[in-house]
This record gives structure tokens, C-alpha cells and sequence, in this order.
């Protein structure tokens, strides 16, 4: 969908994209010519809708993690569902599993720089909470977003720096 | 009156990115499946035929003759082939670059909502907004399939069977997924009500432009354990007429036997565990006709 403002005849670009509650989200568009603001709220059904297409209105924050639709709206999820499982501890597949190419068997993604990520206890007592059908990806999705700002200790406060940062509501 | 441009008029970018995330989801998909060989959906149309087992058991003689094989359950409100392939209450690894499945019978790899539910009576459920869940619950399910094919480590494989649930809807869906689909297995039994419904899969098969499809005669006959002689086990030709009114091969008759049911449910392929039997034969001609297409690809 295009919005476009009449006044300029110009399409409204996207600029802020909220989840305030109640199943709503608010994504918030602004005409670049005269600078008016718009939000679109969608109802709960309509946010459900967008989720369901794997789509986030304005783009990720953080790349898409393996079946992330699947484990972020299955109801009752096994529990020991998942296991973390070794980078190089080999692909499904009988034969050779390809090793030269990226996450998806595309080229190799850029990916954060190495480096050790520790997890502060009480950060991992906080980890540990969330449901284990999606703590492997939360996990990532931190240790991620901590290697990427050259920080070696994940605690709490940085979880709610990273939350707020990369709009991880729910997470 | 106000006159409007069209969508396609208004061509500036509205910077929400929702578009540039779809054609990504495709591309992934599309990149996932680079490293596969064949896939192979194993449809019919008609539910109770026995798609699943034949799955099961076409993966197990591929893999014992060489191939890499993995399966897709693609039947995400009747799971059965985690059960099937022996791996039901396994974990899959979870790795940035993918899902791994475990591997079952005959070191074969599969994905099914059965390793992902937990309580085994469990019906399908999403998350929901509490209203209208029909609207978007048959998109979810294809975010669920698209997964189950892009976010699995698949690796190397020579064939990918996607075990595709009842319904001529359902065979749509994975021709959406997997537009240059190669090739469809198409399973019936010789009763009338099959032949009627497996016709309309066959018809949207051909319409999609599979270049490779085939038939898989299932429950042909049975053996009397009284008389040792073969009968038929439903009245009809079901099979035979559908092959030559669409001009489709018939692969494969699976003759009826019980333990092919019986042990493939309890998680050990019929064919692993009576290898020289008439089902077993059956089913090296199905994994012939397959071979022969990789012959056939330059």
C-alpha cells in the first residue's frame, strides 16, 4: 500500500513502526514535501495479517531467523523442540553440505565480527525464561546485537537496550 | 470527481519495505533449494491412499541405494511422518544458518509439525487475534511450509519428497512455493471415488506445466494368506483408466499389505524391513522412474 498526501501529490514515506497493545500496530508515515504525519493503526486481526506473511512494515532490525513464523506464532510448541546445534556440525543433507556458502545456501552473509559474548547470570536466569521452542533465537538475536557494538558481557539492562533498539517487542 | 493515479503510476518508494522482504523470502527459498537435486511432491488429492506411507518408503530405498533424501511433511494439521520415519520426540538443532532435522530410517532427514507440537493430540493452532482466524490462519500455513523448505539446513540432496496433504488447494500451494516444480508423484488407489478425485490433481499438474509426473497405483491387490492367490482389493481400474485418459504413467503397484501400514506407522519402512518382498519391488520401480529423470536432465 502507497500513501500518498494530497496537498503534494507526493507519497508519504515510512518513518516509525510501534506495537502500543491490544494486538494494534501504529506505523507511522510522514510526507516528505510539507512534513505532514500520518499513522496507520491497524486492528489485531490486520497485525496477525502481516505477521503471518514473515513482513515487518518498514523492515527487520534484525535478519530473519530460521522458521521465526513458525516458532514465533505456533501454539503449543514442544518444549525440548530445539537443541543449539554446532555451526559446523553439518547440514541434513546425505551429501556434501556446502560449506562455502551462507546461511541459506546464498552467498556468505555479512555477519557480526567475532568475538566472545559473555552472559552475566542474572541475563542468563532472564534468558532462561523465555520459552525454549525460541530462546536459541532470542539468544542469537542478543548475542548478535551485542558483538555488533563491541560489547562482551550481556546483562539485563543491555536485553532492554536491545529490546528497545531493535523494536523486539515480546522478546 | 478527484482522479487518482494508479498504484503502479505512483512509483516512489514508500520505504516500507514490505515488498523488498517478500521477493526475499522467494529468494531464500529459491537459494535453499539450489542445493536440491529433484523435489518430488507426493500429492493425490484424495486423502487415505496412502501418500505418506509411500513417502516414507520411496525416501528409505533412495537413501539405501545412495541418494541424499530429505522429506518435507507438508500435512501440517495431520503430521505423520516423524512417526513414519522413526524420529517422533527428537529435537532439531538450531543453527543460524538453518533448522536441522534429525535424521530417521535409513539416515533420512524430515521436518514435520510432529517435531515441532507438543502434545500429540494436539490440533494446529496459531497464535490468534481471537477473531476472523480463517482469514489468515491458510497464510500462516504457507509461512510454515516456506520454512519448512528455506529455513531447513538441507544441505546437498539428490531428492526432496514433499508429502503433500488432501486437496487439489493444498497441491496449489506447493506449485506457489516451488513454481518450476520438476516432478509430482501422484498417488491412487484403483477405487472409482479416487480415480474422480486424483483426475483433478492430475489435470492441475498439467495445467502448472510439471514437466514429470507419474502415477503410484497403490493397494492394487492382495495377497490371500488362505489360497495364496491375488484379488483385487477394490472393484474397479481406477488407475489404469486415469493413466490412459490424462496419458500419465503408472510407475508403480503397490500391492496391499498390511505390515506396509503396521510397521511404517511404528517408524520402520516396510521396504527396510522386507527388502526382497513384492512392496519392495514396487517401490525400486517408483525409485527407477526417478532415477531415470536425473538421467534424463543434461
Amino acid at each position: 500500500m502507497k500513501f500518498l498526501c494530497l496537498g503534494c501529490d507526493e507519497v508519504m514515506a515510512f518513518a516509525e513502526r510501534q506495537v502500543p497493545g491490544d494486538g494494534t500496530m501504529a506505523a507511522v508515515f510522514v510526507c516528505g514535501e510539507c512534513g505532514r504525519e500520518m499513522a496507520m493503526l491497524t486492528n489485531p486481526m490486520e497485525t496477525q495479517m502481516v505477521s503471518s506473511l514473515g513482513v515487518k512494515v518498514g523492515g527487520r532490525t534484525v535478519p530473519a531467523q530460521p522458521m521465526e513464523g513458525v516458532r514465533t506464532s505456533l501454539e503449543g510448541g514442544r518444549d525440548d523442540a530445539f537443541v543449539e546445534g554446532e555451526v559446523d556440525s553439518g547440514a541434513a543433507g546425505g551429501r556434501s553440505p556446502g560449506a562455502s556458502s551462507g546461511s541459506d545456501g546464498g552467498p556468505p552473509a555479512a555477519a557480526p565480527p567475532p568475538g566472545p559474548v559473555e552472559w552475566s547470570p542474572e541475563a542468563v536466569e532472564r534468558l532462561g525464561r523465555v520459552p525454549s521452542f525460541v530462546r536459541g533465537m532470542v539468544k542469537r538475536i542478543y548475542t548478535d546485537y551485542a558483538r555488533e557494538r563491541s560489547i562482551r558481557v550481556i546483562t539485563p539492562e543491555v536485553m532492554d537496550t536491545a529490546r528497545s533498539d531493535l523494536g523486539l517487542e515480546g522478546m | 470527481m478527484r482522479k487518482f493515479r494508479t498504484y503502479n503510476e505512483v512509483d516512489h518508494s514508500t520505504e516500507s519495505e514490505l515488498l523488498e522482504q517478500v521477493v526475499e523470502h522467494r529468494a531464500r527459498l529459491a537459494r535453499r533449494l539450489a542445493g536440491v537435486g529433484t523435489v518430488v511432491a507426493v500429492a493425490s488429492g484424495k486423502g487415505g491412499v496412502g501418500k505418506s506411507a509411500v513417502t516414507a518408503n520411496l525416501a528409505a530405498v533412495l537413501a539405501q541405494r545412495g541418494h541424499g533424501v530429505g522429506v518435507v511433511d507438508a500435512d501440517l494439521n495431520g503430521p505423520s511422518l516423524a512417526r513414519m520415519l522413526g524420529v517422533r520426540g527428537q529435537a532439531l538443532q538450531d543453527r543460524e544458518d538453518g533448522v536441522v532435522p534429525p535424521r530417521g530410517a535409513a539416515g533420512v532427514p524430515v521436518i514435520s509439525m510432529e517435531l515441532l507440537q507438543g502434545a500429540e493430540d494436539a490440533p494446529l493452532r496459531w497464535r490468534d487475534p481471537g477473531t476472523d482466524t480463517f482469514v489468515w490462519q491458510s497464510t500462516m500455513e504457507t509461512t510454515a511450509l516456506r520454512e519448512f523448505l528455506a529455513d531447513v539446513a538441507w544441505g546437498e540432496l539428490d531428492y526432496l519428497l514433499v508429502d503433500v496433504p488432501p486437496g487439489t488447494d493444498k497441491i496449489a500451494r506447493i506449485l506457489e512455493l516451488v513454481p518450476d516444480l520438476p516432478a509430482a508423484l501422484v498417488v491412487t488407489t484403483p477405487s472409482e471415488m479416487s480415480r474422480s478425485v486424483v483426475a483433478r490433481s492430475l489435470r492441475l499438474l498439467a495445467d502448472a506445466g510439471v514437466p514429470s509426473v507419474a502415477l503410484v497405483a497403490n493397494m492394487t491387490d492382495y495377497l490371500c494368506p488362505g489360497c495364496g492367490d491375488r484379488h483385487p482389493l477394490f472393484p474397479g481400474e481406477g488407475a489404469a483408466e486415469l493413466a490412459a485418459a490424462s496419458g500419465v504413467p503408472i510407475w508403480a503397484r503397490v500391492p496391499f499389505d498390511p505390515r506396509l501400514a503396521q510397521e511404517t506407522d511404528a517408524g520402520r519402512p516396510w521396504v527396510l524391513e522386507a527388502p526382497d518382498g513384492d512392496v519392495a519391488r514396487a517401490f525400486g520401480e517408483l525409485a527407477d522412474g526417478l532415477e531415470a529423470l536425473g538421467e534424463e536432465t543434461p
